[in-house]
């Protein structure tokens, strides 16, 4: 804080920072240390990271489109000319892992944290960069490493073929004994990687946040974007060394011979269970958070109205992301648990289902009375809070512990946390995407292709994700490349609405290509009276260092 | 060594079963049950003088049943759950469809009609100036609170349907150790001295040419007696794979160095299937599971042409008097032998 205040007055320096805002292209991109700057990168990274994790999900669309293995074999022997139908179908459990880790840490992690954060906490708190910026740029490099080094693991032997089939989870003992070969182990690595650029990250805006706000601006003052990355900046700081330990005693039970989930040799499998789930429930919200945050900020201002009972949502946050860390143990009802655990577990994950309400219910009243625009950002946010609300009841079903007992582990609960985060985490980003675009970029998206994208993304995913609740009541178990003739249909439909919700991909980047080279100039504030926060006082793009004069907040 | 054991004990029950369809089986049972396990010859021979099983000699013969359509299987183009055909599976589906779909539905379709409702009423050209509510502290105070009764309400009925789940098993519950393997099952009924059998998947001409749906079908299925409550004891041998029974509300991991108990009770004769429910590797996809549930008289015949004792240990030692030699083979040679050589 010192610091700033110093550099604030001492105006004489200023030529020699103004050397510092046109740096040469490497310079400026592989050395830097602009939040702004990182927060594109990280933006690009996400797409680039979304595009594989959405072609994985394709290929297995494709594959699950009638029963029968049709595909996965020829696609093994591309990587491997001997592959057969083991490699074939080891390569089914690689893009599944591949999938879901690279949707999780690569693209929805960077893009919401690393993108959105890094581009907007400082902005919003009217701050002129993170406070520790050498930090944010090896925070960026170090998930840059690691997705490459996850996707490497699929091009190395990992057991009965190339890569980590073990499913994003990891569970042991599939993942030590089970699987041989360096596959898991990079796989591992890079978890390692991306937990230790997530820790940096979340240490910087910890910081930031907590000591570089500009005057007047007090915590309940805070947008509710920020709020939402400073609770998620938490979560991850204590959930992630969980993970650490966690995948670093299945690299010594993988090398080294030790039995931490090993139970010959005095070891749980289960344990692996309660540590990755201590991680991976505060994960799911780490995915979640910042979309509420973002979501806030589009209503209020597209309803020209301060956002409905701003305390609750802020301290509803807090209250999930407290919660989030003590309902673990609700994946792995089927492992064996005592009934009193379950019935603990039941009722605390119900108890989730309450603050989520109130956000719900929020973000409706801030909306009641509003006068209402339907802007790109705003149909995006409208769609998050349907497709949440349908995801989070599916939730509810899920927590009761009798109940998930048929439901584990099936279909029911893809559709669950596709429902989530597929169409919630995922909305929530379109929604800041389009909302800020303008405002990173200098230039306006196309109206009507924002509006098609997101009609035809939403019919997609919806007649993607919704039958699979049908399979998961039949029964149709996750993670498998085949299925009984019965199933058929409903995945055939499965797949037709990927097909539609990859057009809606196709026109998204078509708009982003369309807009950055023929898009309208955007002006400092096009959405009106309704955007308040500070980003919206800087010019489009803002310039390269903003605040050197500290904004006052009345 | 275990596909020749699998091939044997396939062998001997299609052996069985021709048997059965020339009328022929109190011949064909006791010669080729020896073959199939270790249990000695007395057991079966023993059997039939315990006037019981003596009567229904040819009824009482085991054939495999066919699947009925819609029952223990899913169905073209079906989005319910499953029939339930034990007590828990009908409480089960009696809270979801009472409870808790009726609420969650409602509850999705409030937020979409509000939703609805604010696009239309509260659009830029029907509301111009915006209000300026920030706040009103009794609907906070509503909409904090019903979701809390709500929650509440739907708790009761979902601990109380953890509490039945619970409950320890009966004395009478038969005992089978289910053992999950990469990729198929084994089944053990110590009590009844048939030792572990290896449960496949059957492949898809097989499968079609017994009437039974590919992927489900399996050679060798896990039987139990309609409305007997059993009792599984559930391990994994070598990763963490998961036994479940959609029809019966049946799911429970397999763990490796853990035995995990959990029972059912199922009241309909049929054959009920499942699928493996953890990812287990390669073939997780391939390792299907088939209860089928038999009336008892029928149980007992199969417990037999396994080469087994129906009534257990607890009848083997009553019946000791009148069969000196079925006490050393039922309760001692199979279980002990059997599972330790598979393994």
């Amino acid at each position: 804080m010192t610091d700033i205040a110093a550099t604030a007055p001492a105006h004489g320096h200023d030529h020699a920072h103004d050397d510092h805002d046109t740096p040469g292209f490497f310079v400026r991109w592989f050395m830097s240390t602009n939040h702004k700057d990182i927060g594109t990168l990280y933006l690009i990274f996400a797409i680039i990271a979304g595009i594989v994790g959405g072609v994985l999900s394709g290929m297995m669309r494709l594959e699950l489109a009638e029963p029968g293995i049709q595909y996965l074999t020829g696609w093994a022997q591309m990587f491997d000319p001997a592959a057969g139908d083991v490699q074939g179908k080891h390569f089914w459990n690689v893009m599944i892992t591949a999938h879901g880790l690279i949707m999780v840490f690569f693209m929805v992690m960077p893009a919401m944290i690393g993108g959105f954060g890094n581009w907007f906490v400082p902005l919003m708190i009217g701050a002129p960069d993170m406070a520790f910026p050498r930090m944010n740029n090896i925070s960026f490099w170090l998930t840059a490493v690691a997705f490459i080094m996850l996707v490497g693991s699929m091009f190395v032997p990992g057991g009965s073929g190339l890569g980590a089939g073990t499913g994003w989870t990891v569970y042991a003992p599939l993942s030590t004994s089970g699987s041989a070969g360096p596959a898991v182990d990079m796989a591992i690595f890079s978890l390692h990687l991306a937990g230790a650029a997530s820790i940096l990250g979340a240490i910087n805006f910890i910081t930031t946040i907590f000591n570089m706000r500009a005057p007047g601006m007090t915590l309940h003052k805070m947008p509710l974007f920020v709020w939402s990355v400073l609770v998620t900046a938490f979560l991850l700081l204590l959930a992630l060394p969980v993970l650490a330990a966690a995948i670093t005693m299945l690299l010594t039970d993988r090398n080294f011979g030790t039995t931490f989930y090993d139970a010959t040799g005095g070891g749980d499998p289960v344990l692996y269970q309660h540590l990755f789930w201590f991680f991976g429930h505060p994960e799911v919200y780490i995915m979640i958070l910042p979309g509420f945050g973002i979501v806030s900020q589009v209503i209020s201002t597209f309803s020209r109205k301060p956002v409905f009972g701003y305390l609750g949502m802020a301290y509803a946050m807090v209250a999930i992301g407290v919660v989030g860390f003590i309902v673990w143990a609700h994946h792995m009802f089927t492992v064996g648990m005592s009934v009193n655990l379950k019935m603990y577990f039941t009722a605390a994950t119900m108890v989730i289902a309450v603050p989520t309400g109130i956000k719900i219910f929020s973000w409706i009243a801030t909306m009641w009375g509003g006068s209402l625009t339907f802007k790109t950002p705003m149909v995006w946010s409208l769609g998050f809070i349907f497709m949440f609300t349908v995801g989070g009841v599916t939730g509810v079903v899920l927590a009761n512990g009798g109940v998930d007992t048929n439901l584990h582990d099936t279909y029911y609960v893809v559709a669950h946390f596709h429902y989530v985060l597929s169409l919630g985490a995922v909305f929530s980003l379109f929604a800041g995407f389009y909302y800020w675009f303008p405002k990173m970029s200098g230039r306006m998206y196309n109206e009507f292709l924002g509006q098609l994208h997101f009609w035809i993304f939403f019919i997609g995913v919806n007649i993607l994700f919704f039958p699979q609740h049908f399979l998961g009541q039949q029964g149709m178990p996750r993670r498998y490349p085949d299925y009984p003739d019965a199933y058929a249909f409903w995945h055939l439909i499965s797949s037709y609405g990927y097909v539609i919700m990859g057009v809606g991909v196709l026109i998204f980047f078509a708009n982003i290509l369309w807009s950055l080279v023929a898009g309208k100039k955007a002006a400092d504030n096009p959405w009106g009276e309704g955007a308040t926060t500070l980003e919206w006082t800087l010019s489009s793009p803002p310039p390269f260092h903003q605040f050197n004069e500290l904004p006052r907040i009345a | 060594m275990k596909s020749l054991k699998t091939l044997v004990i396939a062998a001997a029950l299609s052996l069985g079963a021709v048997g059965a369809a020339q009328a022929q089986a109190p011949v064909a049972a006791p010669v080729e049950a020896p073959v199939a396990n270790p249990a000695p010859v007395a057991a079966p021979t023993v059997v039939t003088e315990t006037p019981e099983a003596a009567a229904p000699a040819g009824d009482a013969t085991y054939v495999p049943l066919k699947p009925e359509a819609g029952v223990g299987q899913p169905v073209d183009a079906g989005i319910d759950f499953q029939p339930q055909v034990s007590p828990i599976g009908e409480q089960a589906i009696w809270f979801n469809n009472v409870m808790l779909l009726p609420i969650i539905t409602f509850i999705s379709l409030l937020v979409l009609g509000l939703l609805l409702w604010v696009i239309v009423r509260y659009r830029a050209k029907a509301n111009p100036v915006p209000s300026k509510t920030t706040h009103n502290t009794l609907i906070e105070i509503i909409w904090t609170g019903v979701p809390v009764l709500i929650l509440a309400a739907i708790a009761v009925p979902s601990i109380k349907l953890l509490a039945a789940q619970y409950e320890p098993p009966s004395k009478e519950a038969l005992t089978i150790k289910v053992t999950g393997y990469q990729w198929y099952w084994g089944y053990a009924y110590p009590d009844q001295g048939i030792g572990e059998y290896v449960s496949k998947m059957l492949p898809e001409d097989q499968a079609k040419a017994n009437g039974e749906p590919y992927q489900l079908a399996v050679d060798n299925r896990m039987v139990v007696p309609v409305g007997r409550q059993v009792k599984l004891i559930v391990t994994g041998a070598d990763v963490i794979h998961s036994f479940a029974v959609p029809a019966f509300w049946t799911k429970m991991d397999a763990v490796p160095g853990r035995a995990n108990e959990t029972t059912f009770t199922a009241n309909k004769v049929g054959v009920y299937y499942g699928q493996c429910s953890e990812l287990c590797g390669v073939d997780h996809g391939y390792m299907p599971i088939a209860v089928e549930v038999l009336p008892v008289d029928k149980w007992e015949a199969w417990v037999r042409s396994k080469g087994g004792n129906p009534s257990g240990e607890v009848a083997a030692t009553a019946a000791t008097p009148a069969a000196a030699p079925a006490t050393e083979a039922a309760p001692e040679a199979a279980p002990a032998a059997a599972p330790a050589a598979t393994i």
